[in-house]
């Protein structure tokens, strides 16, 4: 009975790793349910900001914030890359990178430096790692992201751009689409454009107080920081969806293991006594 | 009697949705008192507390805001709340922390190449040390 042994102790290794795999997802379904609540709970803020400063802007067309100006030039770009900040999760980080990377060889392609901020501990890993300066990072967000935590290091790439130091800023993040399906996407943040902005629903004229100005000022920063905080969301929504989905088939691709597995034992214990058996048989006659 | 309807959004979530009689709340340049029909009003608010009478009801609804934007609508009342104080030294000191760390994060990966250097030099002094075992053994 060779080998035998070593099969029990292989089948019992793979079993332990199914169990853990199979917590693995139902811990991670457990928890994108919540984080789908903590999107959706998310987006009146989002949306009210933007009809807010959509009425804001459009009211003032004799003020320019920076936010609102397109540059001609662009020669420095700021990106913002949001990941997880643990793996075992598919292909959700990675999507992210190649998208990113496919994008810095087209900016750098025409000219342009990037300088990055990383939100999720793999995405700074790798940065680093591809050689594009971190200008800033938060690590350790959790399930629960709070918003205190970004306002710094996203502040630090906003301040850059009223600074003139960059000339765009990118967003990339994995969306939400269903559980199934979520999709790396790079979007351009600043400056906003007029149709992310949007028409205003209706046009009345505000009081302000003290003043438009400083009105606007406040919003335009509080929208971005909003899509941020939603783009933030998303991601964990999907890290934990593709978390899920990566687990339910390792737990599958387990199971197939165990299965193969015991068929061979079963046939090296077969084996085994038929060959016991014709020894004894052999031996019987030879006496 | 009229209504209005308020809405108190955070980033994070919704804090409040509902019809009132009367809304109060800390203002930029003063403490304000918002009744049906007031006319359209953007301000700053400071970190207090809002107070919402309910219709139809005894009590109010107090919450407290750690500053914000509010924006009065012919139709209703929305509060942008944020979610914790802001301020500008506030949120200087925060970009100062980030940038803190960011340096540390790249000090610390020098170290990581020192760290390096010392398990290869480690690796090599155990397997000079296992020769010498080998050869004291002979």
């Amino acid at each position: 009975m060779a080998g035998s042994k070593e099969i029990r102790t292989k089948i019992k290794s793979v079993e332990n790793t199914r169990k853990i795999t199979k917590a693995m997802e139902m811990v991670a379904a457990a928890k994108m349910r919540k984080a789908q609540e903590r999107m959706r709970a998310a987006r009146p803020y989002g949306e009210k900001i933007r009809s807010v400063a959509a009425n804001l802007s459009h009211a003032n067309p004799d003020y320019k914030h920076p936010f609102l100006m397109k540059r001609d030039l662009v020669r420095n770009i700021g990106v913002i890359m949001v990941t997880s900040d643990k793996g075992l999760c598919g292909g959700l980080n990675t999507n992210v990178m190649r998208l990113l990377v496919n994008k810095v060889k087209e900016w750098e392609g025409g000219n342009a430096k990037v300088q990055a901020t990383a939100i999720g501990a793999k995405g700074f890993s790798f940065l680093q790692r591809y050689g594009i300066p971190v200008v800033s990072h938060v690590l350790g967000l959790g399930d629960k992201p709070h918003l205190d935590k970004m306002i710094g290091p996203v502040k630090i790439q906003l301040d850059a751009f009223s600074e003139g130091k960059i000339d765009a800023l990118y967003l990339c993040y994995t969306q939400f689409i269903n559980t199934m399906k979520q999709e790396a996407v790079c979007e351009q943040l600043l400056p906003l454009t007029g149709d992310k902005l949007g028409v205003p629903d209706s046009s009345w004229d505000y009081i302000y107080e003290p003043d438009p100005q400083v009105v606007l000022d406040e919003l335009l920063v509080r929208y971005v920081e909003a899509i941020i905080y939603q783009a933030v969301s998303e991601n964990i929504a999907s890290e934990q969806s593709a978390r899920m989905v990566a687990m339910k088939s390792a737990t599958d691709n387990a199971k197939k293991v165990i299965d193969d597995l015991k068929l061979t034992y079963n046939k090296a214990r077969q084996a085994a006594i038929t060959k016991e058996l014709s020894e004894i048989v052999g031996g019987a006659a030879a006496v | 009697m009229a209504t209005l309807h308020v809405n108190i959004v955070s980033a994070e979530q919704a804090i409040f949705s509902g019809e009132a009689e009367m809304v109060v709340a800390p203002g930029e340049t003063g403490e304000l008192g918002i009744l049906p029909g007031h006319t359209p009003l953007l301000t700053r608010i400071r970190p207090g507390t809002v107070k919402v009478k309910l219709a139809g009801q005894e009590h109010d609804e107090v919450i407290y805001v750690s500053g914000g934007i509010l924006e009065v609508q012919p139709k209703g009342l929305t509060i942008l709340a944020d979610t914790s104080i802001r301020a500008r030294d506030l949120d200087e000191a925060k970009v100062k922390e980030a940038k803190r760390q960011a340096e540390e994060a790249l000090t610390n990966r020098a170290s990581g190449q020192d760290r390096a250097l010392v398990v290869a030099e480690l690796a090599q002094l155990a397997a000079q040390l296992q020769a010498i075992q080998k050869l004291r053994r002979k």
